[in-house]
């Protein structure tokens, strides 16, 4: 680990007087008591990081996308925000909203010129940055990310699309963002990872705030090189009466980590978690969720669906967490996987520990083979074989994909599934 | 149209069909009667091209070898089989499924896909044929479907895509009499000189409603007896045993 960071050798703003150099202290001290994790550790059972360890990664400067049309969602009226190795360009970008009464889309770097206060006021308040190792990091390493405040009673019509992109030869990036949806404000995000070239190591580290009767839809989208490793953090705080969805679409890449965790701070609270890997190769994609039911009368739905093509790997872990006060929560959760040969791989295990005596909770996870019958009958039916496999694997991603409430992003996800299946 | 000739299959190393010889001209109805186990059902799959069955022997159809071509080939040259046991495909809409059926079908004859307003009218007439409920075209295929909404949707499909040869594997089963004749309707519709039906069946009473113009034995993997309508009644009164005797003493 302190390999690692020696090897990034880039501590961002520490000392530079900044409104974070608090927390970036506090991240590093915090790393001298983190261990690196190893497959010895429960939630790093199935998946190793050796190979982030071994590797030497190095910082990339700013460079010009030549695929940015591809990373974009086409159709889709948005404010874009560009970064590349890590860096924003405010060439590439696209603000469409500037009317700072309703919202503040910014870079971290221009905001701290600012002096803005709600990143000194929230940034680090999830508190991630002392208890788990990357986004310790990331927080120390960081050369920018994005902070979006939304501000009261507002609704921001336009998605907000945060395109990561990598060029170069084992590059690594720590992109960081903080997003705050204020009371009674609604807003959708997107954060998209891409490789343009090469390789990278990419710990992105995300921390959510949803204050009271807000309404957050928060979309990951994660497409990068199969030489590439991501780690990505989103630590959410949902606040009374709130409505909370992340969709993380997983559809290349190497070594995937996502550690989502999500404290529900609140009453009558609404969470929604859908997950989809498609996996070939010898990838390897691991989401861990955690749901943290703390306050009465909420409601969490959690579906993971993966197909792991080849000699993949999926991994799943979720746990929803009900405290002994947190009466009348409903939580559900479920993963469904395919294994499309004998010699692709998942572990699976849902988890539920509950405190309070008056809940509803089920759990469930299914593995299956590839439905070979209903292969037969649609080919049956004159349906050629790559069209009959493509609409029973669209059918089996259906259920989460209908969550996705940006139909042009629904498309661009679909085409990606689809491709993903060639 | 349909030659079968010294027809084998077996699965793994399970023999199931054994030599079945067949020929079925333009215009006709054939049966195929036989007991359970008999092989019915894997002599239909094998005619529609499932793989899982290691199949010898010719079968000739409209001047091509069927075993030469995939699923999707066979059906393209106007091949269809109406399931014993219609899957349910959860998250593909039935009309999402027909159209691209449908188009599939047009795109290997090198047509054109079919245009909406066509599309529509033909789903509303071959619907209605088999009092299909039209709002089960907008749900998952056969997910939910009663027993017998699945056998009907399978009629519904055959009207849909107008084959030359029509297979029903007991498409009776399980069906009361007023499903039994809307079934028997549908093809009775859709026969005509330019097609053929192979209809198997475990009882004689959907024959009283279909009336073929041979009907043949099905016992161990062989044909083992073969004669007109007349067979059908013979065997409803004496059951199989008396034929499977007169084979087994053979
Ligand atoms: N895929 C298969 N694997 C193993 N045995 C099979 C398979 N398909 C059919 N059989 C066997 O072959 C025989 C004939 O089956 P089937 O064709 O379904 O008969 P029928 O339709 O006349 O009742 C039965 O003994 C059945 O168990
Ligand atoms: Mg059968």
């Amino acid at each position: 680990m302190e390999d690692l960071l020696l090897k990034t050798n880039d501590i961002g703003f520490v000392g530079d007087n900044s409104l974070l150099e608090n927390t970036k202290v506090e991240a590093l001290f915090a790393l001298g008591n983190l261990k690196f994790p190893t497959r010895k550790d429960e939630a790093w059972k199935y998946t190793s990081l050796k190979s982030v360890q071994n590797r030497k990664f190095v910082t990339g400067d700013l460079l010009k996308s030549d695929k940015l049309e591809d990373f974009k969602v086409a159709d889709m009226e948005a404010n874009v925000l560009v970064f590349v190795n890590g860096h924003y360009s405010e060439e590439q970008s696209t603000i469409l909203e500037n009317n700072t009464d309703k919202i503040v889309i910014s870079s971290l770097k221009a905001a701290l010129n600012d002096n803005n206060n709600e990143l000194s006021a929230y940034f680090g308040q999830t508190g991630s940055h002392t208890e788990e190792i990357f986004t310790a990091l990331n927080t120390v390493n960081t050369k920018d990310g994005v902070l979006i405040t939304v501000k009261e009673n507002t609704v921001i019509e336009q998605p907000i699309h945060i395109i990561n992109i990598t060029k170069g030869t084992d590059i690594v990036a720590h992109p960081r963002n903080l997003f705050v949806a204020g009371e009674n404000s609604m807003v959708k995000i997107i954060s998209s990872y891409e490789t343009e070239e090469g390789s990278s190591f990419t710990n992105s580290a995300t921390e959510i705030m949803v204050h009271k009767n807000a309404m957050l839809d928060y979309y990951v989208l994660q497409n990068e090189s199969v030489e590439s490793v991501q780690v990505n953090n989103v630590h959410v705080i949902q606040k009374d009466n709130t409505n909370f969805s992340i969709t993380t679409i997983t559809t290349d890449g190497g070594l995937v980590r996502n550690n989502l965790k999500i404290e529900v701070d609140g009453k009558h609270c609404e969470t929604k978690l859908y997950g989809l890997y498609f996996l070939r190769g010898t990838q390897h994609v691991d989401n861990h969720t955690y749901v943290d039911h703390i306050d009465t009368d909420c409601m969490s739905e959690e579906l993971y669906k993966g197909v792991m093509n080849d000699q993949s790997t999926g991994v799943f872990n979720g746990k929803v967490f009900v405290h002994r006060e947190a009466q009348k929560t409903n939580a559900f959760q479920s993963n469904k996987n395919i294994l499309m040969t004998d010699e692709a791989t998942i572990y699976s295990k849902p988890e539920l520990e509950i405190y309070a005596d008056d809940v509803k909770c089920s759990h469930g996870s299914t593995t299956g083979q590839f439905d070979e019958e209903a292969l037969f009958y649609l080919r049956a039916r004159g349906i050629d074989e790559t069209s009959a496999r493509k609409l029973l694997v669209d059918a089996f991603a259906s259920d989460v994909l209908n969550n996705i409430n940006i139909p042009a992003l629904k498309e661009k996800v679909e085409a990606r599934v689809d491709a993903s299946l060639n | 149209m349909l030659k079968i000739t010294d027809l084998k299959a077996k699965v793994e190393d399970k023999v199931i069909l054994r030599g079945i010889n067949l020929e079925v001209k333009l215009g006709e109805i054939h049966a195929i009667m036989g007991p359970n186990g008999s092989g019915k059902s894997t002599l239909a799959s094998v005619l529609a091209g499932k793989d899982s069955y290691e199949a010898e022997g010719t079968v000739e159809f409209l001047g091509q070898d069927l075993l030469d071509l995939d699923p999707e080939e066979r059906a393209a040259l106007g091949v269809f089989l109406a399931f014993q046991y219609p899957v349910e495909i959860p998250g593909v809409s039935n009309m999402n499924f027909l159209k691209t059926a449908i188009n599939s079908i047009r795109k290997q004859k090198g047509q054109d896909p079919m245009v909406a307003k066509e599309f529509l009218a033909r789903v509303k007439e071959k619907s209605a044929l088999v009092e299909l409920d039209a709002a089960l075209n907008s749900r998952s295929v056969n997910e939910g479907f009663s027993g017998g909404e699945k056998k009907r949707n399978e009629i519904f499909q055959m009207a849909m895509l107008e084959p030359k040869l029509g297979i029903l594997d007991e498409t009776d089963s399980g069906l009361d009499i007023d499903a039994l004749r809307i079934v028997a309707n549908g093809v009775n519709t859709l026969k005509n000189e330019d097609n053929a039906f192979i209809i198997i069946t475990h009882y004689q009473r959907l024959l009283d409603y279909i009336i073929p113009d041979f009907v043949h034995v099905l016992y161990n993997g062989k044909i083992i007896k073969s004669g007109d309508k007349e067979l059908a009644k013979e065997l409803e009164a004496k059951g199989y045993d008396w034929l499977k005797e007169e084979a087994e003493a053979v």
